[in-house]
């Protein structure tokens, strides 16, 4: 009788728990849902399309685009010889800017780690430093840096290579955290100075994650760089945008220029993969 | 004896070295090369020349300050007073920055501080005192110009008979036979807070809440607000907006693509669908999402659902949907088959098992990796804005193509790093709040 009632009570405050934590459950999804629907009408509203129009649009502009490309399909691998350089370009960029982003990361990582760092009471002003360059979108400095320098790769370099070294900088600096301090200090006994320390002691343990994290980074860059193109930083994205603005007529362009940076991204997607997967499986052994 | 075992050990010893000391000059050698190479492909040297560094000194200096312009214009005779050249800026009939003194029939002085004076006397004509060197007389003749400079000029005077342009360390001369325009530069945000025309300009905080009535209209602090949302010149609430719906492109992009991304993947994990032949096909339908990038989607979309929020909040949607869908199913692929089969054998129903075997599971993983992208997109909800035209984004291009509002792009700047910034602590707290909790 006792027991039973035990049981019992265990059992509706068990039950209550449920209510409970199905009513807060339901209550954020409501909330999730109200807050997805509100966002969808405003952006519809704020919109010069449509939503339920533009897919229409969308629908003829794809079959004209694909229409007029299959009608000059002979020309096609012409036009992707005429563009492939404007590509070199592109990846040109993103390797440039990946370098460059992983030399500025690594500085900036082993100047804010903990344990490491060259003037442990600057750590705060180098990671707020490599947080700001982080948040900074490439192409806020890549315009600033066009008025400046004109059109071409070097402003788009500039901008990516300062995201990347912010981006890199705080990846770095977690990885560098969990490195092992003994041959910092054996380096360190024998008289190496903070650089030494660093190069032999620290960079040779984290290599592999370095390398991988900056290989995940070039694939971005490749993307980034493309779009830096179409405001105005050479490469595909500035002949995509030539051919886009040219409109009807031109649509056998812009499809090579699709096919020629659908392909690259993608290889460049497996390239990286595929090495970054050995970079991993090595360091198991 | 002992010379035999020692001796391959040494041989393997030195080709080991020799391999070590190859990679580590080659690869810095390699390094060294493609630069050399960039170096001329990018044409570095060229650049040097084409570079405009007289547009380097006017971003530096206009970030942060402001131009107060002093123009007359010759036809009608006319003067007027404006903050940075505009309207929005101009002061109100009656008003005028202290440094300019006279009447506008007898002549009037603008002060260019120390001993340099303009003086813009009746009849189109025009006086500039410069201690040091000459005084410069100029008379407007319908469009063309006279004036007693002479033929040897230096570098900061630049003349012709249609136009002469004086630059003095802080402030700057253009005559032309329809104007002639004045300004100084000045330090600060100038009416950051209110315009001219405003009630409230020139009184400090503690006036507006503690002081007497401003304006009587209206309650200080209420008009103040007031005021200062609706700044004409530096457009607080159009900027507000903007940051809004850019944030709003990167949620409604990134919930989106999860949800839509979540079935699909189910389709694409190996333990969920027995038929190879749809896993392949899903999993190639995210690479193409992937691959083919924002800023294709970007273009294309633009074309049907023109300039605006909804095309950027589509194409991160579609490009996200391609890579939720793969890190989804490879993580349901790491799914603890245990834990399904627990349920699996109480009787569920699939659903059931679905709902208490699979979801708790990888709930977390998967809103972490929804929340991670939520801070990037924010980044790149930026840059599709400035493409196709939403957002602060657009603001942003718009101030930065009119060559002139440097101090606006770098309000936009700062606010751009701040949304980011706030985007990505939020997207740790809720990710710390959400999984830290349950484990």
């Amino acid at each position: 009788m006792h027991a039973h009632g035990e049981i019992g009570r265990i059992q509706a405050s068990y039950m209550a728990e449920v209510r409970r934590k199905r009513l807060y459950g339901g209550l954020t999804l409501l909330l999730f849902t109200v807050l997805m629907v509100a966002g969808f009408v405003i952006v519809d509203e704020r919109s010069a399309g449509g939503f339920w129009d533009g897919l229409h649009r969308l629908d003829d502009y794809m079959s004209e685009v694909v229409a007029e490309a299959w009608q000059r399909r002979a020309e096609l691998p012409g036009l992707i010889a005429k563009y492939f350089p404007a590509l070199v370009e592109t990846v040109n960029i993103a390797a440039v800017s990946t370098l460059l982003g992983v030399l500025g990361g690594l500085v900036l990582s082993l100047l804010s780690t903990r344990r490491l760092a060259r003037w442990p009471r600057l750590i705060p002003l180098f990671r707020r430093l490599s947080d700001i360059m982080r948040a900074l979108p490439e192409i806020v400095i890549a315009l600033m840096l066009i008025f400046v320098m004109g059109g071409g790769p070097v402003p788009a370099v500039i901008a990516i290579a300062i995201h990347t070294a912010g981006a890199l900088g705080k990846l770095f600096s977690e990885v560098a955290e969990n490195a092992d301090l003994k041959p910092v200090e054996g380096l360190a006994s024998t008289g190496a100075n903070w650089s030494q320390q660093m190069i032999l002691g620290v960079l040779s343990q984290v290599a592999p994650n370095y390398i991988s994290y900056g290989l995940l980074r070039f694939e971005i860059n490749v993307r980034a760089s493309a779009i830096l193109g179409f405001v105005g930083a050479g490469g595909i994205g500035y002949e995509l945008r030539n051919a886009m603005s040219w409109g009807p007529g031109r649509f056998a362009e812009a499809a090579a220029i699709f096919v020629l940076l659908f392909g690259t991204i993608v290889f460049f997607d497996q390239l990286s993969s595929r090495m970054r997967n050995r970079l991993t499986e090595g360091e198991g052994q | 004896m002992t010379d035999m075992t020692v001796d391959p050990a040494k041989a393997e010893a030195d080709r080991l070295f020799r391999r070590k000391r190859l990679v580590s000059f080659g690869i810095p050698a390699v390094i060294l090369a493609y630069l050399t190479y960039i170096f001329f492909a990018f044409d570095l040297p060229g650049l040097v020349q084409r570079a405009n560094w007289g547009n380097a000194v006017t971003l530096a200096s206009d970030i942060w300050s402001h131009k107060v312009h002093v123009t007359r214009n010759n036809r009608s005779g006319e003067i007027a007073f404006a903050i940075e050249g505009e309207r929005k800026g101009a002061y109100p009939e009656g008003r005028r920055p202290e440094w300019v003194s006279g009447s506008e029939d007898k002549g009037l002085t603008v002060d260019l501080g120390e001993g340099r004076k303009v003086r813009l006397l009746p009849g189109k004509r025009t006086e500039i005192v410069l201690p040091g060197f000459q005084t410069i007389e100029v008379a407007a003749q319908g469009r063309s110009l006279d004036s007693n400079l002479p033929e040897e000029l230096p570098k900061w005077i630049s003349a012709s008979n249609r136009r002469i342009a004086v630059t003095l360390p802080g402030a700057r001369v253009t005559l032309t036979g329809a104007r002639t325009e004045v300004f100084r530069y000045f330090t600060g945000w100038e009416l950051f807070w209110f315009t001219l025309d405003s009630p409230y300009h020139g009184h400090s905080l503690g006036e507006i809440l503690f002081g007497d009535r401003i304006d009587p209209e209206r309650g200080n602090i209420a008009g103040a607000l007031s005021d200062w949302w609706n700044n004409p010149m530096w457009r607080h609430k159009d900027v507000a907006w903007a940051i809004g719906e850019t944030v709003l492109m990167a949620f409604l992009g990134t919930f989106g693509a999860a949800i839509l991304a979540l079935p699909l993947a189910f389709l694409a994990a190996r333990r969920f669908s027995p038929l190879m032949l749809v896993r392949a096909a899903t999993r190639r339908v995210f690479d193409f999402l992937r691959g083919v990038d924002a800023l294709i989607w970007t273009v294309v979309l633009s074309r049907a659902f023109g300039p605006g929020p909804l095309t950027g909040s589509l194409a991160i949607l579609l490009t996200d949907t391609g890579t939720f869908g793969k890190l989804f199913s490879e993580a349901l692929e790491n799914l603890d088959g245990k834990q399904i089969e627990g349920v699996a054998s109480t009787g569920a129903k699939p659903v059931q098992t679905y709902r208490f075997g699979v979801i708790p599971q990888v709930m977390p993983i998967l809103l972490a990796q929804v929340l991670y992208w939520l801070e990037s997109n924010t980044r790149s909800a930026t840059i599709i804005g400035a493409i196709t035209g939403g957002g602060i984004g657009l603001m942003l291009t718009q101030a930065i193509q009119t060559q002139k509002d440097w101090e606006e792009v770098a309000y936009y700047v700062v606010l751009i790093v701040l949304m980011v910034m706030l985007m990505d602590w939020l997207s740790g707290w809720l990710r710390g709040k959400l999984i830290g909790g349950r484990a």
